[in-house]
């Protein structure tokens, strides 16, 4: 009997002594995982300021917000009511502009310039470029037009064109992030 | 070697089975670092480093891929990378500093392991290949370290780089012409700092295939032991698992518990505040010295100070430091002494600590700057390193009298009584 | 016959470093090297403990928003800080909005693509610590790395800030030719003794500490040696509270390894 009590417990060094081991594995691994995640200047780095007073109504500019293309526009009276006049319920992903846009500021839309299909980047924010047919944003790789919403209106993209958070600082600059 | 007692791969389950069928990895390991492996029994502590040494390359390779995830090899900005790792990346700074003393770290185990391969004799037939794969391995250690120690961009960095590729400068003829092929430039600049960067990390990988070689070697005769007498027969051996896997488990503690202590609280003690600086082309630093590990062979390189027969002085400084290691290679031909061990032989053991302190002589002075009396030291010193190798070992290999060795480790280990119990197991083999 | 071999190439080896040193010993012993001013004057950096120093050690928080606050006023004139960054200073104990004030405080270069000309702008929490442009003698070293590229650097810092002094009539009685230079200052704790760097630190009192401390000479170099301390290595604290969580766990699985160990050689004599 005493001999069995004595392996059991020589047994249960060397599994306590494997376990550690395994356990100081684990703790490794944990560095050496999460050093791949953004780096602190990179999450420093997380919000943009940009100034939209030199944008002039039907204009759009493409400012930069997390390394990727943000388009700020000022959308005409025009723009807006077509906009509205859309029946929202007939929309692949429903959302008014209103909901999209700020109070009092609706003619300030703000969105990636992220296609919600797979990442391009769309065209109609630049002066010149093809805005698709339905006068807003379209995507050249796999033909994805938006609205003057920036709503997906044909096309295989799945979703609206994304919403950054944002407020606005002052009347003219517009804090992003 | 597999002795006949050593005990065979029997895989049990069906999975298993298969695996061995189609790729027997399981029993290779099973031959190798497991229970098929038989190992002398009274193997001493000095034995743990080499399986030490194989955990710091991959600790290398680990850390120092992760390093690369965040550095850019470019004058411009190599500097700002390694602060930036250090600074922003999540635990960037551990990574650098685990690489940076990790590198230390793989020095001091491997300086270990070869001064225990010289007391016991590790290097002599039938394990020649073995210490010549080894050798290797520590120039490309060299190499390696050489070329990450200048990837941080840092004052000992850029001028480490310029003095070490001016030592290809020194040889005859193509000398120059070599030196400015190294450096893709008449000055370390980009082209040297990618190419180092490139090969830096291309090395610790022919190092991983060359250790593999080196183990392969190893099992064919089996490891040697602390009396330097052949396995006669089973009781001499144990298996190396459990019974090594145990003993280098908890070598591995001991092992990291210092390394731990050296990363996260005196992380910039074996380093050079000189490079903490950038690289300035312009301004070189007060005395450079190299790495830690490399002063006793920065030390030979320096006592040369006088031209010899019509050899220049600095061409006797690369042809000696280069010559300190490659006399390594001809050790197992230049010791001919029957007895393997250093424990039986009185006046060869005499000779190995005065090298041992030699050695620690020629370190001390290849740290210290380049004036009296650390010259006149590291010269007298390098005089019985070179003495030592090519002269002493031959000659006290041919005139010493080792002391009688036991008959077989088992009697070693527990006396002739037991062994002779245990003999009539053996007799059949003999 | 390789033998033979093997001792005529220790021969030659052994012989040129004999001659080698033989030449050497004759010049040294016929020759012996001048004493420099250097060598006999230079005085190695004032012991100093440091509230970051040891295995224990943690920041001051008060004591680096000083040194910071000398920075500003006194050193940033001459030397950069480009390692570090204005949302770093958080880890001082600033709140987002002192940060983003401290920032405001700098102007920082952004060069302009369009026009290919450098403008400034007002610091932001995300800039770098802008370069300092010098105009006179010498070259200021950026100052972020300092603590960690100097030997013993935070003590070096600080004895160097005080450290000024009139060259010892004894140098000059012993080397006549070591007279320091116009435009240089003596300070027997940089290296060659003559530094370009005027006394930075001129007279108590020269910051105003807003939580009270007296601003005296000492004071403010050593607040200053404690804030690079923490600008060469930020990570400092975390580094040292991980070590010992570490080298806890380590113990504890090394001592239950090596009871395992025994356990498993338990009656195997070796």
């Amino acid at each position: 009997m005493a001999e069995a009590d004595g392996v059991r417990r020589r047994d249960f060094i060397n599994i306590a002594a494997v376990s550690a081991a395994g356990v100081a594995g684990v703790g490794v691994v944990v560095p050496l995982v999460s050093q791949m995640s953004a780096s602190a200047d990179v999450l420093a780095a997380s919000s943009t300021e940009v100034d939209i007073s030199s944008i002039q109504p039907g204009q759009a500019i493409k400012a930069i917000f997390r390394k990727q293309p943000v388009f700020v526009r000022n959308l005409t009276p025009h723009e807006i009511e077509e906009a509205n006049k859309v029946d929202v319920s007939s929309l692949r992903d429903p959302q008014t502009l209103e909901e999209r846009t700020k109070e009092g500021k609706e003619n300030w839309l703000i969105t990636m310039g992220v296609c919600t299909h797979l990442g391009c980047v769309p065209l109609g924010a630049g002066e010149g470029e093809p805005r698709g047919e339905f006068g807003g944003y379209f995507c050249p790789c796999h033909g994805s037009s938006y609205d003057t919403a920036a709503r997906i209106r044909k096309g295989p993209a799945p979703k609206n064109l994304e919403v950054p958070a944002y407020e606005f600082s002052t009347d003219t600059v517009v804090k992003i992030g | 070697m597999s002795f006949p007692w050593a005990k065979q791969y029997t895989p049990s389950h069906p999975f298993m089975q298969w695996m061995d069928e189609k790729l027997p990895i399981p029993r290779l390991v099973y031959n190798a670092v497991g229970g098929g492996y038989e190992v002398p029994r009274n193997l001493n502590y000095f034995w743990n480093f080499g399986f030490l040494a194989g955990l710091c390359l991959v600790l290398q390779i680990v850390t120092g891929v992760i390093m690369a995830m965040h550095y850019a090899a470019n004058t411009a900005v190599a500097f700002d990378t390694i602060e930036q790792t250090m600074r922003d990346v999540n635990w960037g700074w551990l990574m650098r500093y685990a690489h940076a003393n990790g590198a230390s770290a793989f020095f001091v185990v491997i300086y270990i392991h070869i001064f225990r391969g010289f007391f016991y004799g590790s290097y002599k037939a039938p394990r020649e290949m073995v210490w010549l794969l080894g050798v290797v391995i520590f120039l490309l250690m060299m190499a390696t370290a050489f070329m990450g120690y200048v990837l941080p961009w840092g004052q000992m960095s850029f001028w480490g780089a310029k003095v070490i590729t001016g030592l290809f400068s020194a040889i005859p003829f193509i000398g120059e012409p070599l030196q400015q092929w190294l450096l893709g430039g008449f000055a370390p600049d980009n082209a040297a700092l990618n190419r180092f960067f490139s090969l830096h990390f291309l090395l610790p990988f022919v190092i991983l295939g060359v250790v593999i070689l080196h183990i392969w070697a190893l099992h064919i005769p089996g490891s040697s032991n602390p009396t330097g007498v052949e396995v006669k027969s089973e009781s001499d051996t144990v298996p190396f698992y459990p019974y090594y896997v145990a003993k280098d488990g908890w070598a591995i503690g001991a092992f990291a518990i210092l390394f731990c202590a050296a990363v996260f609280f005196f992380p910039n003690y074996l380093g050079h505040p000189d490079n903490y600086i950038p690289a300035n082309p312009m301004s070189t630093p007060a005395h450079i010295v190299p790495e830690w590990y490399f002063w006793p062979f920065y030390a030979i390189l320096r006592a040369f100070t006088q031209d010899f027969l019509f050899i220049p002085a600095k061409l006797m400084g690369v042809l000696a430091m280069f010559g300190a290691i490659i006399v390594w290679f001809f050790l197992p031909w230049l010791d001919k002494s029957p007895v393997r061990s250093g424990a039986y032989r009185p006046l060869y053991r005499k000779f190995f600590w005065i090298l041992v302190l030699d050695m620690l002589v020629l370190f001390k002075c290849g740290g210290a700057p380049a004036a009296e009396p650390y010259v006149m030291i590291s010269q007298l010193a390098a005089l019985y390193y070179f003495a030592h190798f090519l002269i002493i070992i031959p000659i006290v290999s041919a005139i010493e009298k080792p002391d009688p060795l036991p008959f077989s480790i088992t009697e070693a280990v527990l006396g002739a009584d037991e062994e002779a119990k245990l003999a009539p197991a053996a007799a059949p083999e003999a | 016959m390789a033998r033979i071999l093997s001792i005529l190439v220790g021969l030659f080896f052994t012989v040129a470093l004999a001659w080698s040193f033989g030449v050497g010993f004759y010049t040294w012993a016929t020759e012996p090297p001048a004493p420099t001013a250097e060598h006999e004057f230079h005085i190695k950096p004032e012991e100093f403990h440091f509230a970051s120093d040891g295995p224990f050690g943690k920041f001051d928080r008060q004591q680096l928003q000083r040194g910071f606050q000398v920075y500003k006023e006194v050193c940033s004139v001459c030397h950069a800080l480009r390692h570090v960054a204005f949302r770093d200073l958080a880890a001082l104990g600033y709140n987002e909005a002192e940060v983003k004030a401290i920032a405001k405080g700098f102007q920082v270069p952004v060069y302009n693509p369009a026009t290919g000309e450098v403008a400034t702008r007002e610091g932001a929490a995300t800039d770098y610590f802008p370069p300092v442009v010098y105009g006179g003698q010498g070259s200021p070293p950026d100052l972020s790395l300092i603590a960690k590229a100097r030997e013993e650097g935070p003590q070096y810092v600080r004895s160097l800030l005080n450290g000024y002094r009139d060259q010892p009539a004894e140098l000059l009685k012993q080397f006549p030719d070591s007279k320091t230079p116009d435009g240089l200052h003596y300070n027997p704790y940089f290296a060659n003794l003559n530094l370009a760097m005027p006394p930075p630190l001129t007279a108590d009192g020269q910051v105003t500490y807003s939580d009270g401390t007296k601003a005296t000479k000492e004071q403010m170099a050593t607040d200053v040696a404690a804030f690079l301390i923490w600008t060469a290595e930020p990570k400092l604290e975390k580094r040292k509270q991980t070590g010992w969580a570490v080298l806890g766990f380590l113990l504890f699985a090394t001592v239950l390894g090596y009871m395992s160990y025994r356990n498993i050689w338990a009656g195997k004599k070796h």
